[in-house]
């Protein structure tokens, strides 16, 4: 694909997210897809272009979601505020995971990661101010900058779309930046950056955070689009849905996981009926992909795509 | 002040769970010479690479380099400091293209390497470089592919430019010419040749033609330690490095 075709689609994409609610898109699950989105881009930042598996990335999303929750209802923050405090926070916290997590390799950091994040989830049961079970409830969205009420779910979806598309454009410049290059090298071939002067534990902490960030960006703007925060957000299970996400979707890819967390997406709200059913086609859906399409289904495309341009 | 020896190891010593596999080295590299470290599988040679760029912390003994003592430091510092090793296995970046993997060794010069809000495209500055340096090893028209498509022999040069990128003061190369056709290898000599002309280069090499072509000074390591150490005409005529050999499959040469 030249670049000049991923230009017009990426419009094209973009003109469809804009006229989604008048042509019969529900605002509130066009916010959610977005949302989840933005947070299996922050993860691919990891897995994909930095070769780190995290398997704790729930504690992001889901801690920002408190922060934002918290903040816009007990103190009252506008949103932008609130967004960018739980931004902060989620980035803090991404530090300290990050510090104790980036000096091991493979298996050993996803496990460090995933029991930070349980630490944070009994944390969070017991903390008074996430009310355990019932979760922080008809959270307010406020008024943008104090000024323009997002009360209304379109002019919310529009809010969240901007935040989305920061979003992703701040993933794109990271992966296109001279950081980014780095990055790449230490996913190819560590030893090799290592030798070549790189101190890697330091490119992957900043990668770590970046991607802490970004996640705790795509919670915040969840609690306050759907007005709630609750422990399913920080729970191990949303840590491992963002994984298939992007492995659907395709790691490495920068559009793989919008695809990826899309589907699961719609499958979950389309399927609800089914009940625990769910789960099952799912889990069957991710077996059947992972073996069709290991590349994931933007990377099979993109695969597709050379192969036919490199044959013409 | 400059000595005579760039580097130094006192009593270098690597213990694997009881395993010694470099035992109470002590070797030393002439400045702007061509250094061959020999011996056959398993001697301990790419453990004493290992221990030198800090991929491995020593058991004991110490490192010293232009007479600095390096032994506490960290695998990206020492490299910083001027030692840039290659890899027995082929280490290129696979999914970069062939000009990118030189560009990745030149870009942390230019101090840019955390910016994640710049554009790659501040990196063009340097491709002109890259490209003279792809000039040197003879891949220049390669320089669009991905480097996981190079056929090997080229892998193992372009590893030679990212190398080079570097401009070290001492180059470590492992094996730099294993597993690679008689051209190739030829070609891999005379480069190594040019490229020592301003540095010194310390490397393990299994071909004996190559070594005794290119290297003014040769330590045999068995064990772990140092059997013997000497130009080529001694060490080959030196009994224990013959008897070393005998038995071993890599006395071709
Ligand atoms: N990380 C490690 N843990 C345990 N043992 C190791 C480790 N690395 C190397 N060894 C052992 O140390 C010894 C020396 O290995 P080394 O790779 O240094 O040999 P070499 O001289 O480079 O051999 P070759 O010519 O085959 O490359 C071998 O017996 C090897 O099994
Ligand atoms: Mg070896």
């Amino acid at each position: 694909m030249s670049l000049s075709k991923t230009g017009v689609l990426y419009i094209a994409v973009l003109a469809l997210a804009c006229a989604a609610p008048f042509i019969g898109g529900y605002p509130l699950f066009l916010m959610k897809c977005l949302c989840f989105a933005l947070f299996a881009c922050a993860f691919n930042l990891l897995i994909g272009f930095t070769g780190l598996l995290s398997f704790g990335h729930a504690m992001f999303f889901g801690m920002a979601a408190y922060i934002a929750a918290h903040s816009a209802k007990v103190w009252g923050w506008t949103p932008e505020v609130a967004i960018i405090a739980a931004t902060l926070g989620s980035a803090a916290l991404g530090y300290v995971t990050g510090w104790l997590a980036v000096r091991r390799q493979g298996i050993y950091f996803a496990m460090i990661t995933l029991a930070l994040s349980q630490m944070v989830y009994f944390f969070c049961v017991q903390a008074p101010f996430t009310y355990a079970e019932d979760g922080i409830q008809s959270v307010p969205r406020g008024k943008l900058f104090g000024v323009i009420s997002l009360a209304d779910d379109r002019v919310m979806y529009y809010f969240v779309l901007a935040i989305f598309v920061f979003g992703y454009w701040m993933i794109h410049r990271i992966i296109h930046s001279p950081f980014g290059q780095v990055l790449k090298s230490i996913r190819e071939n560590e030893p090799r950056a290592l030798s070549l002067g790189y101190e890697v534990h330091k490119y992957k902490l900043l990668a770590f955070v970046l991607s802490a960030a970004l996640a705790g960006m795509a919670g915040a703007t969840k609690a306050l689009a759907l007005g709630l925060a609750t422990l399913t957000d920080v729970q191990w299970q949303m840590s491992g849905e963002v994984v298939l996400m992007t492995l659907l979707g395709g790691m490495g890819t920068i559009a793989g996981p919008v695809v990826g967390s899309t589907i699961i997406i719609a499958m979950q709200n389309y399927l609800s009926g089914f009940g625990s059913w769910v789960t099952i086609i799912m889990g069957a859906t991710f077996v059947v992909c992972v073996l069709a399409f290991r590349r994931g289904i933007v990377g099979e495309l993109q695969h597709f795509l050379k192969s036919r341009s490199n044959k013409a | 002040m400059t000595g005579e020896f760039i580097l130094e190891t006192r009593d270098l010593t690597k213990e694997f769970k009881g395993f010694t596999a470099v035992d109470r080295v002590n070797l030393k590299v002439r400045r702007g010479s061509i250094h061959a470290l020999i011996g056959p599988n398993g001697a301990g040679k790419t453990t004493v690479f290992n221990l030198l760029t800090k991929f491995l912390a020593p058991t004991s003994g110490g490192i010293l380099y232009k007479g600095q003592d390096i032994t506490a430091e960290a695998p990206g510092h020492v490299a910083q400091k001027g030692i840039i090793r290659s890899f027995q296995i082929s280490a290129v970046f696979p999914n970069l293209t062939v000009l990118e993997n030189v560009r990745v060794a030149l870009q942390r010069k230019l101090g840019t390497s955390f910016h994640f809000w710049q554009s790659e495209k501040t990196l063009d500055q340097l491709n002109s470089r890259a490209m003279e340096l792809l000039e040197q090893v003879d891949l220049t028209q390669f320089a669009a592919l991905t480097a996981g498509e190079l056929p090997y022999g080229r892998k193992r040069a372009l590893e030679i430019a990212t190398t080079l990128a570097m401009d070290p003061e001492l180059m470590l190369l492992d094996e730099p010419t294993q597993g690679m056709g008689h051209e190739d290898v030829g070609r891999v000599v005379e480069l190594i040749r040019k490229v020592a002309a301003n540095r010194t280069v310390l490397m393990v090499e299994h071909n004996m033609s190559v070594v005794a072509n290119l290297s003014s000074t040769i330590t045999v390591l068995q064990r772990g330690a140092v059997l013997a150490e000497g130009p080529y005409e001694t060490v080959s005529k030196d009994p224990r490095v013959l008897e070393a050999y005998v038995g071993s499959e890599d006395a071709h040469g």
